[in-house]
């Protein structure tokens, strides 16, 4: 299987987003990348981005509803966020999505710290298998994997792509 | 004459300095001959006892026995043929019973039902004061006219140096012997283990030696003054066995025992907060139990049982609020034979803690010689058992054996010439 | 000798139970003190409260008054969005034992999933984590003399907070050790942490004997003992616990013993003060100490929710890992 070229559509992705961001007129948005792959690609946009903010992180240990199977992992690091999100338009960043279940848990963090005006979802890969109705606005390319493969982000210089 | 004909045993009696391997023969409730045959007179019965070992029946100088008045716990009937399981043909029951043994009414009711019973001779120890308060003088010469061998005052306190003084001034004109326990409760008060490194580290209120040493040695000037015989119970520091050490090298007859228990373990056992180990007096320090075992090695120390049925409610809780006491004579010499094991103390000296040493300070004579009279156990040290608890004969559960393998078994016992199992 | 860990750990290690800071390894204690961390600033925003803990029964079960810690209990599962049940039980005087397991088996038919327990008797947690149904995470809250594992954990938080890493530091505790549950469980967790010493200042009556086998180093004499200090954790002098011929007078302690900003000199010039609380002015600590710039009190009490967040979810997390069926991630 070809894996697709990281840093190339991480290039490319960047101006899906700028054009997004004029489109949907997102004045000042902050870019927030949920723990740990979707922050190292919220930050490599950002380099070409330049938002004023800093890239906030979210960690979704605390949201995740596997709590009943797997416990607490046992790296939590635990969120940063800045002050308020309140009326924020905010760009939800994430290497991979898959069932969906992350960026539920991700949207309802999100909002126990505030009201933002609107949440964009930008995915670096889609592998499909959705569990839940829930689509990124953008998304760097799309791949169909095996049953039993999981793929993994490795980074964040230079990011790759691994299959498992 | 017709012989019971105890073949091949290796028969090991301090009292005559006996370890061999040879020929028993009994009769009429006596030892007939040891090491050959009898001139006349036939067999009756034999019992082969190649590997076996035929020691004097074990004499307890300290016992619970929670009848009369802690019926959960046990009664008479199980807990002297526990006893019997364990090697003992005799024991001698502490007066902390309910109602306490300080009227001959009491005395007369252990002695009836322990013969009835059968299972082992037990010698009731009556209280020293009344109820056991530690401010009147009991009946003692009733008591001992009853049939307590002995008066005790059973880890209770006694007031204060007078009480004290005049107790032992009046068993002393009528030569009652006093089994004493020392323990000073203003040091001990609220204890429930050695005070040391295991107690500071477990938060558990601790007992410092000096709670029976300061008693030990109020006890022992007063001995002095007064001539009392005096016999000190349950000793479990180092200390202790020094200052009877020095009191005997200045002529005072004093003698002591101390539990198994202390023996075997130490404070470290209760880590875990296990409250089986929760035993008065309490464990101590290795130095405390190494200086035990070489008492008992050197002839100094007899050797008793403490033990003390629980049910299964009384010691389960946390550990301050557990019950104190060991459950310890089911199995009790295979648990004693942990020592020789250990190679800490040879077969003779233990047997000798068991058996001829409490006799004498009891003024009797238990021994395997010719004329005897027969209280002996046959035990096959080398046969293993798991106890558990169903196989108990005591009705207490806190033995600190169940599900545990042992070594050694009692196979038959014999008081007074008949067999008891 | 039984080690205490086989109760409250998982065979991987993880924390089914949080019982004593004794014997867990530096990891888990540091573990603990990420996983606070992560909470303090979920209590600094809007919406404190986290989902984790949803549709979880917690029940505390206080043998022994405290409103301070009992609340924080209580807000701590709030904020992890647990169900709680507050039960008061008076001790009865006689049959203890029973009570105790009888009140046990009454809890269990409610179906909950964690105790936090407050009990006088040391060992007590130890003994009802042994007693209760498997699923059950016990919290211990302070037992006897024992441990009070999770206000150790808070402050070792704050030292971190305050003085950066635990390791190297010199840390006293002072006053009443010999019956302090605090002073034990913080010894453990400044050892195992790499703190370079661990003092005990005090009079002979009120350090235990053999508190060296601890690993601290007593002292009697607040000159000595503060030298080169880093922290300074003064002890409340515990009067309800204490029996008489302990101490001749409160004046007396706070002559040789309370912290001043005269004493407080003795210690280095960037020391920070701790006390678990509550305080008692004038005869451990004075005010102007107490509320003076080396003073980290206050952010104790903030801190000891979100560490308690913490060992509630681990521990949580712990018993539903022992639960769960094999079932891929």
């Amino acid at each position: 299987m070809n894996l697709p070229d990281i840093e190339q559509i991480t290039q490319e992705l960047a101006g899906q987003v700028s054009e997004m961001m004029t489109e949907r007129q997102l004045d000042n948005p902050l870019l927030v990348g949920i723990r740990t792959g979707g922050v190292w690609v919220a930050e490599r946009l950002n380099e070409t981005l330049s938002c004023t903010d800093e890239v906030a992180t979210l960690d979704i240990s605390f949201y995740r509803d596997d709590f009943t199977r797997h416990g607490l992992h046992p790296k939590v690091q635990g969120s940063e966020l800045p002050e308020s999100i309140e009326d924020r338009h905010i760009i939800l960043i994430d290497d991979v999505i898959m069932s969906g279940r992350t960026i539920r848990a991700a949207m309802n963090e999100l909002f126990d710290y505030g009201r933002p005006a609107s949440i964009s979802l930008v995915c670096l890969l889609d592998i499909g298998r959705r569990e839940l109705p829930i689509q990124p606005d953008l998304c760097g390319a799309t791949l169909a994997l095996n049953d039993g493969q999981l793929v993994k982000l490795t980074g964040p210089r230079p990011l790759a792509l691994t299959l498992a | 004459m017709r012989y019971l004909h105890i073949a091949n045993a290796r028969v090991i009696d301090p009292q005559t300095s006996t370890d061999s391997i040879a020929d028993v023969f009994v009769a009429d409730g006596r030892i007939c001959t040891v090491g050959r045959r009898p001139d006349a007179g036939e067999i009756e019965a034999s019992i082969d006892a190649s590997g076996q070992w035929l020691l004097p029946g074990l004499i307890d100088l300290g016992g619970h026995l929670p009848e009369p008045g802690f019926s959960q716990k046990g009664s008479i009937a199980t807990e002297t043929r526990a006893a019997a399981r364990g090697g003992f043909t005799h024991i001698c029951s502490l007066p902390d019973t309910r109602p306490v043994a300080d009227t001959s009414a009491v005395v007369k009711l252990i002695l009836e039902k322990a013969s009835r019973a059968g299972y082992a001779r037990v010698l009731p120890l009556g209280a020293m004061t009344q109820g056991l308060a530690g401010e009147q003088l009991a009946s003692m010469y009733t008591l001992h006219e009853a049939g307590a061998v002995a008066m005790s005052n059973a880890r209770e306190p006694i007031r204060d140096s007078y009480v004290m003084r005049r107790l032992m001034e009046y068993a002393a004109t009528y030569d009652i012997p006093l089994f004493l326990t020392a323990n000073d409760l203003s040091l001990s008060d609220g204890g429930c283990m050695h005070e040391g490194p295991v107690a500071t580290r477990m938060g558990l209120p601790g007992i410092p030696e000096t709670a029976e040493t300061i008693a030990l040695s109020q006890i022992l000037l007063l001995v002095e003054q007064t001539g009392v015989q005096a016999h000190i119970s349950q000793i479990s520091c180092r200390r202790s066995v020094n200052m009877l050490s020095q009191a005997r090298e200045s002529g005072l007859r004093v003698t002591a025992d101390t539990p198994l228990a202390n023996l075997l373990y130490t404070h470290e056992s209760v880590t875990g907060y296990n409250s089986l180990y929760n035993v008065q007096p309490p464990l101590r320090s290795e130095r405390d139990r190494a200086a035990l075992v070489a008492a008992v090695a050197a002839g100094e120390l007899a050797i008793s049982s403490n033990h003390s049925p629980h049910e299964i409610a009384a010691k389960k809780a946390p550990f301050s609020d557990a019950e104190a006491g060991m459950s310890q004579y089911d199995a009790f010499l295979s648990q004693a034979m942990m020592l020789v094991e250990r190679g800490e103390i040879e077969v003779s000296p233990l047997v000798n803690a068991l058996t001829a040493l409490p006799a004498s300070i009891l003024g009797m004579r238990q021994s395997l010689e010719e004329g005897a009279c027969f209280s002996a156990v046959l035990f096959d040290p080398d046969s293993t058992q798991t106890l558990t608890a169903g196989q108990l004969a005591s009705g207490g559960r806190n033995h600190p054996m169940i599900d545990k393998p042992v070594k050694g078994q009692i196979t038959h016992v014999f008081l007074e010439g008949c067999q008891i199992c | 000798m039984t080690d205490p860990n086989t109760v409250q750990l998982t065979e991987d290690g993880r924390l089914k139970h949080f019982l004593t800071t004794e014997g867990l390894s530096r990891e888990l204690l540091t573990e603990i003190l990420d996983t606070a961390d992560s909470f303090i600033s979920t209590q600094e925003r809007a919406v404190k409260t986290v989902p984790l803990l949803r549709g979880k029964t917690v029940v505390n079960l206080f043998f022994e008054n405290s409103t301070r810690t009992r609340s924080t209990f209580e807000l701590a599962a709030k904020r992890l969005s647990a169900d709680i049940l507050n039960l008061d039980i008076a001790r009865s005087a006689t049959s203890k034992g029973e009570t105790l397991m009888d009140t046990l088996w009454n809890l269990e038919a409610m179906y909950s999933d964690m105790f936090v327990v407050r009990h006088s008797d040391s060992g007590a947690a130890h003994f009802i984590a042994e007693q209760v149904t498997p699923n059950v995470a016990i919290i211990n809250a302070g037992d006897g003399r024992h441990a009070h594992p999770t206000q150790a954990m808070l402050d070792m938080l704050t030292i971190r907070r305050h003085k950066g890493e635990i390791e190297g530091k010199v840390v006293a505790i002072v006053g009443d050790i010999l019956h302090s549950r605090v002073a034990r469980s913080q010894i453990h967790a400044l050892r195992t942490l790499g703190a370079a010493e661990v003092r005990v200042i005090g009079p002979g009556t009120l350090l235990p004997s053999d508190i060296e086998s601890m690993g601290a180093v007593p002292f009697y004499d607040m000159k000595a003992g503060l030298a080169d200090c880093d922290v300074v954790i003064m002890l409340r002098l515990q009067k309800e616990r204490m029996q008489n011929a302990l101490l001749p007078s409160e004046g007396e302690f706070f002559k040789l013993y309370g912290l001043t900003e005269e004493k407080l000199a003795y210690a280095r010039p960037d020391a920070i003060v701790m006390h678990p609380g509550p305080i008692n002015r004038g005869v451990e600590i004075e005010s102007a100490v107490a509320d003076g710039s080396h003073s980290v009190i206050l952010n104790q009490v903030s801190y000891g929710i979100a560490v308690r967040m913490a060992v509630m979810a681990m521990a949580m997390s712990g018993q539903q890992t022992l639960n769960s069926s094999e079932e891929p991630a």
